[in-house]
């Protein structure tokens, strides 16, 4: 029998839901009005919400003064260099993870799990001492490698989840079947992991285009990526709140969009391991 | 060709033996079935032939050439597991193709062969279809076919029938039979069905808890049983066993006779005891009759008997049908 709801219960809930709804997008509603704003109604108060003088002025200003899409290409480069590195070494290691546990995979797994647990700032001077003498500051190869590190261990987990899912049984025809090692991997576990796979790779390629940390400490001017761009406008006195906001909007549209496209790919990795 | 042979073959889980020092011949063409209840290890040892597991200790030997070291892939063998196991994004042409593909068998052989397997198993209607388009029993001929086309050395079957309904099972159970008939390759088949071993077997492998309890044809097993084991496996009902003075007298601890092998009559027999549940089957009857002072004798008797709950009768064994067991189980 399906529970029944009240017709009042269900308006109060739906209402409520779309109060905590609005109130998490509120923020970037709010920067996206910013940016079309004047510098001064930027900081007008009482501030306007709909009622100012739209104008596009600041988007201009912002691609003057830096060059978005040498940002944008760094960032696409940066996080999907970085996503597809790490996917190329997660899958052997969640391959053997999954199907060929040892006493002491489940310590590996929670070790791994146990680097994202240090705050990345206790290792900022070694890595940054390392970059600095192999040359790797301020260069997109620096990035992807260490964007690979931060991430690795979200995606081994990730696949893993996904992997323990396919049934052994499955791996084991086709090795009756004739097929070697790598067989199996591309024409059997591959294919049927690609979901998981997909959903992996999208969430570690936004993970990786908003990471700020290390995009902000590691990179001066060549290889910044739209984090270090919109930071560029942040002034300590607060002085270009309209053309900052101008610039979040342009940094967060490209993955905005993307995830638009891919919600339901996103929602199945957000859930990982919830349910079977 | 097509036979293997297991050489003192042991398997151990870190310090479990579940398979102690066990050998075994399969000749050429021969259809074998091993059987036992659960947990016997009759699935461990068949993934010890096809390679899945490594042994412990022993030889694997396949058409005379020692293969314990060979991976699953190169020895020659195919399997068709219980729950299929096929490909789920691959059509039912992809599946039956995958082994070939894998030979590197060009393309166009590749869909002469397949096309052929799926005449022989009724699947050209669903060469194009996914595995989760199909229903339990065309899933397995999928699997069946799978493992014909690439002309195995030997059929492997994992308990294949388990996961299809009762009148499908015996539809299967008769075109594996037939394929075995047709193909003439040496096939292993593990059940825990004794029904399946005895109607499918040449040569019927009893197992328990590891190991072999009797090796031979099904009349065998059934006329010869080497223990008492064997004996309560082998056979539908079970057979019942008498111990005490009934034993004693007869100069064994136990004694076994089969329900089929037992005479009604009013009163004058060996055993007199009241019918519990009599269950009509038409072709068949089967009485379940208490008898005092010991457990109740099962009773196959031909066709209709007029027997209800609460009738008394009067039971006697055929007494050239009563097998003796000694003390540790042994036919004596």
């Amino acid at each position: 029998m399906a529970r029944s709801i009240s017709r009042r219960r269900q308006v109060v809930v739906t209402l409520l839901a779309w109060a905590i709804g609005l109130a998490i997008f509120f923020p970037i509603l709010w920067t996206i009005l910013t940016s079309f704003k004047t510098e001064a109604e930027a900081i007008a108060s009482p501030p306007s919400l709909f009622m100012f003088d739209w104008t596009l002025e600041n988007y201009g200003e912002v691609q003057e003064r830096s060059n978005y899409f040498r940002h944008f290409s760094n960032s696409v480069i940066i996080s999907l260099g970085s996503t597809l590195l790490g996917l190329l070494i997660a899958i052997p290691a969640a391959w053997s993870m999954a199907f060929v546990p040892a006493k002491r995979t489940k310590d590996i797994l929670m070790w791994m799990l146990s680097t994202k647990m240090l705050p990345p700032v206790g290792v900022l001077i070694p890595i940054y001492l390392l970059f600095r003498d192999t040359g790797l500051l301020d260069t997109r190869t620096g990035l992807v490698i260490v964007l690979t590190l931060v991430n690795l261990p979200i995606i081994i987990w990730m696949l893993f989840t996904y992997f323990r899912e396919i049934p052994g049984e499955i791996l084991e025809a086709s090795r009756m079947d004739g097929a070697q090692l790598w067989d199996e991997i591309i024409y059997v576990l591959t294919p049927m992991a690609i979901p998981g796979i997909a959903s992996t790779l999208l969430l570690n390629v936004i993970l990786a285009w908003n990471e700020a940390f290390w995009t902000l400490n590691l990179t001066a001017a060549k290889a910044a990526p739209l984090t270090a761009f919109i930071a560029s406008y942040s002034s300590p006195e607060g002085l270009f709140y309209a053309k900052l906001s101008a610039a979040s909007t342009m940094a967060i549209a490209p993955i905005l969009i993307l995830g638009w496209f891919s919600q339901k790919q996103l929602v199945r990795g957000l859930t990982f391991g919830a349910v079977k | 060709m097509g036979s293997i042979t297991l050489k003192q073959v042991t398997k151990s889980f870190g310090t479990t033996e579940v398979i102690p020092p066990l050998n075994l011949e399969i000749s050429d063409g021969e259809f074998v079935v091993f059987v036992g209840p659960s947990g016997c290890g009759k699935s461990t040892l068949l993934r010890l032939i096809a390679g899945l597991e490594d042994v412990t200790s022993g030889m694997i030997e396949i058409n005379g050439v020692d293969a314990t070291q060979t991976p699953p892939a190169k020895r020659g063998l195919a399997m068709v597991f219980q729950s299929y196991a096929l490909y789920p994004h691959m059509s039912v042409r992809k599946n039956i193709a995958f082994p070939l593909k894998m030979a590197k068998l060009a393309p166009q052989d590749r869909d002469a062969k397949v096309e052929a397997a799926a005449a022989v198993l009724n699947l050209t209607d669903y060469l194009d279809r996914r595995p989760g388009q199909l229903s339990g029993g065309q899933r397995q001929r999928v699997a069946i076919g799978r493992a014909i086309v690439r002309e195995p050395d030997a059929f492997l079957f994992d308990e294949p029938l388990s996961n299809l309904d009762a009148a499908l099972r015996v539809n299967m159970r008769l075109e594996i039979s037939e394929l075995h008939q047709t193909l003439k390759t040496t096939m292993i088949y593990v059940t825990h069905d004794q029904v399946e071993a005895m109607t499918m077997a040449d040569k019927i492998v009893v197992l328990q808890a590891g190991h072999i309890e009797q090796v031979g044809s099904p009349l065998e097993l059934y006329h010869k049983p080497a223990n008492q084991f064997v004996a309560g496996f082998i056979g539908s009902p079970k057979m019942n066993f008498v111990t005490g003075a009934h034993a004693q007298q007869m100069g064994a601890e136990t004694i076994g006779f089969r329900p089929e092998h037992i005479a009604i009559s009013q009163s004058g027999g060996t055993f007199n005891g009241i019918v519990g549940v009599s269950e009509h089957l038409g072709s068949d009857t089967f009485l379940r009759v208490n008898v005092e002072g010991m457990d109740s004798i099962t009773v196959r008797a031909d066709g209709e008997v007029a027997l209800r709950h609460g009738d008394s009768v009067s039971l006697t064994p055929a007494p050239d049908k009563i097998y003796r067991f000694d003390k540790s189980g042994n036919a004596i």
